[in-house]
């Protein structure tokens, strides 16, 4: 620690560094696992009960933070989902149809409550399972899930208010398919509106993160929610392909990579299956030069390196104003610097780990790409924990449009930079990509917002903000990106049949 | 809290009490004084005065006969709470609401028995209070939607981004269906503050028991001070400064008297107060809940921005 | 933006978005300090403190028995760094700086008519001056805030440099009142504007008036103090003032300033608390990290 100035006259101006590193330390805050229960191992959740699967296969799951295994989950065959959609279905017409609306919502309030007081548990196992940082999910996943299913709840008996002339029915089973990075989140998503709705459900957690879906049975029984209403169903690819082709659903809603969502949507064809897709994005992050630097800044580094980048809208492509293009730079880095990479139980990590090892394995892929392109590559001095699988915050600067890592979705902390001179030429370039998920736009020109938000090809733009969510608020992508919504009185419509 | 057992009230026309002696084991229970709630807190009216009321079990109970004073007090308590109040996010005050329901529900038993003692049969106290719990937990659900419903961007022709949302218009006086036990009142102040709003309710006079047992519940239930006060009282005595005063946004008054009507209205005038008016009704039909009551106590907003560079 | 100007443009001043900045703020409260971060940060807060008192009704009497506080923290716990700085109205410099002598805790006197600052520059320079040959090693004024949001932004900056100029050797301090400034847009132009117009430290209040020091607002201070130093090369030091009672937040504060200017600042020279509670909760925090119960205040002295 300096005390006096320095007098040492300086070689130039540009050499001048702030030292974030012998600073404060800050020791381990380990978050307490001990008050939290997982099983040995899971079955599958169906018909409102622990059923095993019909060929008695398991696989481990394990913590990408120190590999050791967690639990044995239930890999679930084509049989096993065929229960699940009878279960379903029975449900259906014989229980979830005849409840009145408001005894439905009522279910659900139930269910938003008791994952308010199961709160800690639920951010504990997300962590150690999913590898995200504790901090964010006790702070943004868990609140968030259950505030979902809270707001939806009290949608059930409303439905008649949401789509003027036309009446509201329910549509059957859903079939229900989500990915890792959001893990109790996006099962909140999904479930929430759907019963809402008055449909029944079967769904499919990721394989890397199956706990909290079956935490989440152990809810719906708490609150009593009538057997089959809900199942869930563990398993990999064969297992979420049983789903999509079962004739006995209705409706299928998945949430992933575009190239699966292709190929669901090409599985369904000729089916009158409905379906809402939630993929992949390559999000255009905009800096214009009066924008609120700093605070933009701030919002850069949350939108690509929360939750380790594992973000459908993550904002990967950052678009930045060439007048303050250096001054942006330098000020990212410095930022970078105080970004602790870590074990997801500590409380002070901001980056946890990368959910997987072949999801490891694409991000240095990408950026062994990214070097070899001839971008220039930055990541902050950090020690990576020697097990588990982590990846360090990672800029790529001097890119361009042609460049692959600006291209396609890397899904991790690795943020692409160009620089652009004209409102015309950044929105072009914002919107020259397949994909169509999100934006943001950073000024502090309030019709200039207004200008982008309206031209942005995105089904959602943050303007002076990034990555905010909630439920009332609907989300999905144009072109590449999905179709549909989710979230807000757009996301009752995928539920629904109107007549 | 049990209707007491044993009583030794005087009895209403002066003559001297006949004590019972209690029988040497059984216990004297304590009789409970029915306050008025204001800012978060249960005060005597500042009058001082009561009206006396038998029950069915033949107590009598003396019940705060409010002044205009109380009234005017309650106003500056909602007047002081309104603000924050309708700062909350819309989640937050859905959490309340069925706060207030949950604690409604837990205390079932309570309310059944004071129903009863007010004139209700067992079975439709137990309506009362159910149809009571749903209907909060139906406005605690509206709180976060009904903007997305009533609000709109407008298509205008000029180069603008135009929308219009609602906001609570403040504070409202009401004086709730004087025919209801409880059912009448809740079905007033819940859509009223679900906006945002506060409010000053006047329970119905021949059943003011459970009025104030619910103000108990609010207390109870997150419900911010000053955002619900609940007076007992008179309308021929409350109805002109629930009308006249100056720092009230709307009025609601459940009436079928047409005089009472143009007085209402009339004051009204004084301070463009927006106001609502209707007879007694049957409030445990479903069609006597909806998200109109929620926009009656609502002003439209609209913001004109430039779209341009 | 321009370092050389004898004057303060606006224009060079970034937005701020208040918003993003709670938020940010937020984000420092939950990093979780504990063990020996946290009874290292504590010292170090310790040091930082100017301990405080400006009372209509202080007296010499009152002043010795605070100064002797700032020399013996808590004698019976070895190890406590004596605070950074005692300070007092301009006549009791001179009694202070008396109390203090062989010490190297630092006279500070508040000047320049405040905590209003509504009086006429001669005057302020008269205190000022007055302050300075008592012997006060630092100064620390109030900017007009009329003038301020009156947009008259030449004429506080004239004033600042005329107070600098009176100071001679002691340090400057420039206390915005940030609690009346009313937006953070407001907080970056009197701190970019000050630190151009000669102050050695920026201070968010006087204390006088709520609110006081707040997170957003020294979050705002910090990060025109960081473009000054990338644009000069020259440190800056930084000073919230009133409302910070807690150890607990006094190590927010410590965090904000790790994470937002480095280690550099991270010493009493440059980073300084105004505050005359948060000693004896700092103390109480200590012996608890110490014995492991917590403390009661009865067993602190109340100076």
């Amino acid at each position: 620690m300096s005390k006096k100035q320095d007098k040492t006259p300086k070689t130039s101006l540009a050499d001048l560094a702030l030292d974030f590193s012998s600073g404060f330390k800050y020791e381990p805050a380990p978050e307490s696992t001990s008050h939290v229960r997982i099983e040995k191992q899971y079955e599958l959740f169906i018909d409102g009960k622990w059923v095993a699967p019909l060929q008695k296969k398991y696989f481990d799951t394990i913590s990408p933070a120190t590999e050791q295994v967690l639990s044995r989950i239930a890999e679930a065959s084509a049989e096993d989902v065929d229960k699940a959609v009878k279960a379903a279905r029975n449900a259906y017409e014989n229980v979830w149809s005849k409840i009145s609306a408001k005894e439905r919502g009522k279910y659900l309030f139930r269910i938003a409550r008791i994952i308010q007081e199961k709160a800690r548990e639920f951010a504990v196992i997300e962590s150690m399972e999913g590898g995200k940082p504790i901090r964010e999910s006790r702070d943004i996943d868990v609140p968030l899930a259950a505030n979902h299913f809270f707001y939806y709840a009290g949608w059930a008996d409303k439905l008649e208010y949401a789509f003027p002339g036309k009446k509201a029915n329910s549509i059957g089973v859903a079939g229900q398919i989500i990915p890792w990075n959001f893990p109790l989140l996006m099962a909140a998503w999904k479930i929430a509106p759907a019963l809402a709705a008055g449909n029944t459900v079967v769904l499919k957690p990721a394989e890397t993160t199956s706990l909290t879906a079956l935490k989440l049975a152990e809810v719906f029984q708490e609150a009593g929610l009538p057997a089959g209403v809900v199942n869930i169903i563990t398993g990999a690819g064969a297992t979420g392909a049983a789903i999509v082709n079962h004739p006995d659903v209705n409706k299928i809603a998945f949430t992933g990579s575009t190239d699966v969502g292709k190929i669901i949507q090409k599985a369904i064809a000729g089916t009158n299956k409905k379906l809402t897709l939630e993929l992949g994005g390559k999000a255009a992050n905009i800096i214009f030069e009066d924008a609120a630097i700093d605070q933009a800044v701030e919002g850069i580094g949350n939108g690509i390196f929360f939750n380790q980048g594992h973000v459908c809208c993550a904002g990967s492509r950052l678009f930045v104003q060439e007048g303050v293009a250096d001054k942006v730079i330098k000020k990212l880095k410095d930022r970078m610097k105080s970004l602790i990479v870590g074990d997801p139980m500590d409380k002070n990590t901001d980056i946890g780990a990368i959910n997987s090892k072949e999801q490891l394995k694409k991000i240095n892929d990408y950026l062994k790409i990214g070097v070899n392109e001839g971008a220039e590559i930055f990541q902050p001095a950090c020690t990576l924990p020697k097990k588990g699988y982590f990846c360090a915050p990672t800029l790529f600067l001097h890119t361009s449009q042609s460049h692959r890592i600006v291209q396609e979705e890397i899904f991790g902390p690795v943020l692409a930079i160009q620089t652009f001179r004209t409102v015309e030429e950044v929105l072009e370039k914002a919107n020259n990509t397949p994909y169509g998920l999100s934006a943001g736009v950073w000024t502090d020109k309030g019709s200039k917002i207004f200008n982008m938000t309206t031209k942005l090809k995105a089904g959602v733009v943050w303007a002076n903000t990034y990555n905010k969510f909630d439920p009332a608020s609907p989300f999905g992508g144009y072109k590449e990106s999905g179709i549909g919504r989710e979230g807000g009185l757009h996301g009752l419509l995928p539920y629904l049949s109107l007549s | 809290m049990a209707a007491p057992k044993t009583t030794t009230k005087p009895s209403t026309n002066g003559t001297a009490p006949k004590a019972e002696v209690a029988a040497k084991n059984e216990r004297l229970s304590v009789l409970k004084t029915y306050k008025i709630y204001i800012n978060g807190q249960f005060p005597r009216t500042e009058s001082g005065r009561y009206y006396p009321l038998k029950l069915s079990n033949k107590e009598q109970i003396n019940v705060c006969l409010s002044s205009r004073k109380d009234f005017r007090n309650s106003v500056s308590a909602a007047r002081e709470a309104q603000e924050k109040w309708a700062g909350k996010t819309a989640y937050n005050r859905s959490q309340i609401l069925y706060r207030i329901a949950e604690m409604l529900e837990t205390r079932r038993a309570q309310f059944t028995e004071e129903l009863v003692n007010q004139g209700a049969t067992a079975a439709t106290a137990k309506e009362e209070i159910s149809v009571s719990v749903d209907r909060l937990i139906y406005y605690a659900g509206w709180c976060d939607k009904f903007n997305q419903v009533f609000s709109s961007v407008n298509p205008v022709s000029s180069s603008h981004f135009n929308f219009s949302s609602l906001e609570p218009t403040g504070v409202v006086a009401a004086i709730a269906d004087q025919n209801s036990r409880l059912l009448g009142l809740i079905s007033i102040i819940a859509p009223v503050i679900a906006s945002g709003n506060t409010i000053i309710a006047l329970a119905s006079h021949q059943f003011p028991l459970s009025a104030i047992t619910f103000a108990e519940v609010l207390n109870a239930s997150d419900v911010p001070a000053g955002v619900v006060n609940i007076l007992t009282g008179e309308i021929a005595e409350l109805l002109v400064p629930f009308t006249t005063h100056m720092d009230v946004n709307a009025v609601y008054i459940n009436t079928n008297n047409q005089q009472d009507k143009v007085t209402a209205e009339t004051n009204a005038a004084l301070n463009v107060k927006r106001v609502r008016i209707e007879a007694s009704i049957d409030w445990n039909q479903p069609q006597n809940e909806d998200p109109y009551r929620i926009l009656d106590y609502t002003e439209v907003k609209t913001t004109w921005h430039p779209i341009g560079i | 933006m321009p370092t050389t100007l004898k004057s303060y443009d606006p224009r060079f001043t970034p937005p701020v978005d208040q918003v993003s900045v709670e938020e940010r703020c937020a984000r420092f409260t939950t990093r979780s300090i504990k063990k020996s971060t946290k009874v290292n940060g504590l010292k170090l807060a310790m040091s930082m403190i100017d301990l405080t008192t400006l009372e209509g009704k202080d007296s010499e009497g009152k002043v010795r028995q605070l100064c002797y506080k700032a020399m013996h923290p808590h004698d019976s716990m070895p190890g406590v760094p004596q605070v950074a700085a005692v300070c007092v109205y301009p006549t009791m410099v001179r009694v202070a700086k008396k109390a203090l002598k062989g010490s190297s805790i630092h006279v500070a006197a508040v000047a320049t008519a405040f905590p209003s600052g509504m009086a006429p520059l001669q005057v302020k320079l008269d205190d000022t001056h007055y302050a300075v040959e008592e012997g006060a090693d630092e100064i620390d004024m109030v900017i007009s805030r009329g003038k301020f949001l009156q947009g008259e932004y030449n004429f506080v900056f004239d004033e600042i440099a005329a107070v600098k100029e009176a100071c001679g050797k002691a340090h400057l301090k420039v206390i915005l009142e940030t609690g009346e400034l009313s937006t953070l847009d407001n907080v970056r132009k009197a701190s970019d504007l000050a630190i151009l117009a000669g102050a050695d430290f920026i201070k968010t209040s006087t204390g006088k008036i709520q609110p006081a020091a707040t997170m957003p607002v020294t979050l705002v201070m910090l990060e025109a103090i960081r473009d000054y130093y990338y644009a000069t090369g020259k440190m800056i030091g930084m000073k919230p003032a009133g409302g910070i009672a807690t150890s607990k937040l006094a190590l927010h504060y410590l965090v904000m300033v790790n994470e937002t200017l480095g280690a550099q600042w991270l010493h009493p020279d440059w980073f300084r608390f105004g505050a005359s509670k948060l000693a004896n909760d700092i103390l109480m925090q200590l012996m608890k990290e110490q014995t492991g119960n917590y403390q009661s205040l009865n067993y602190f002295s109340n100076d």
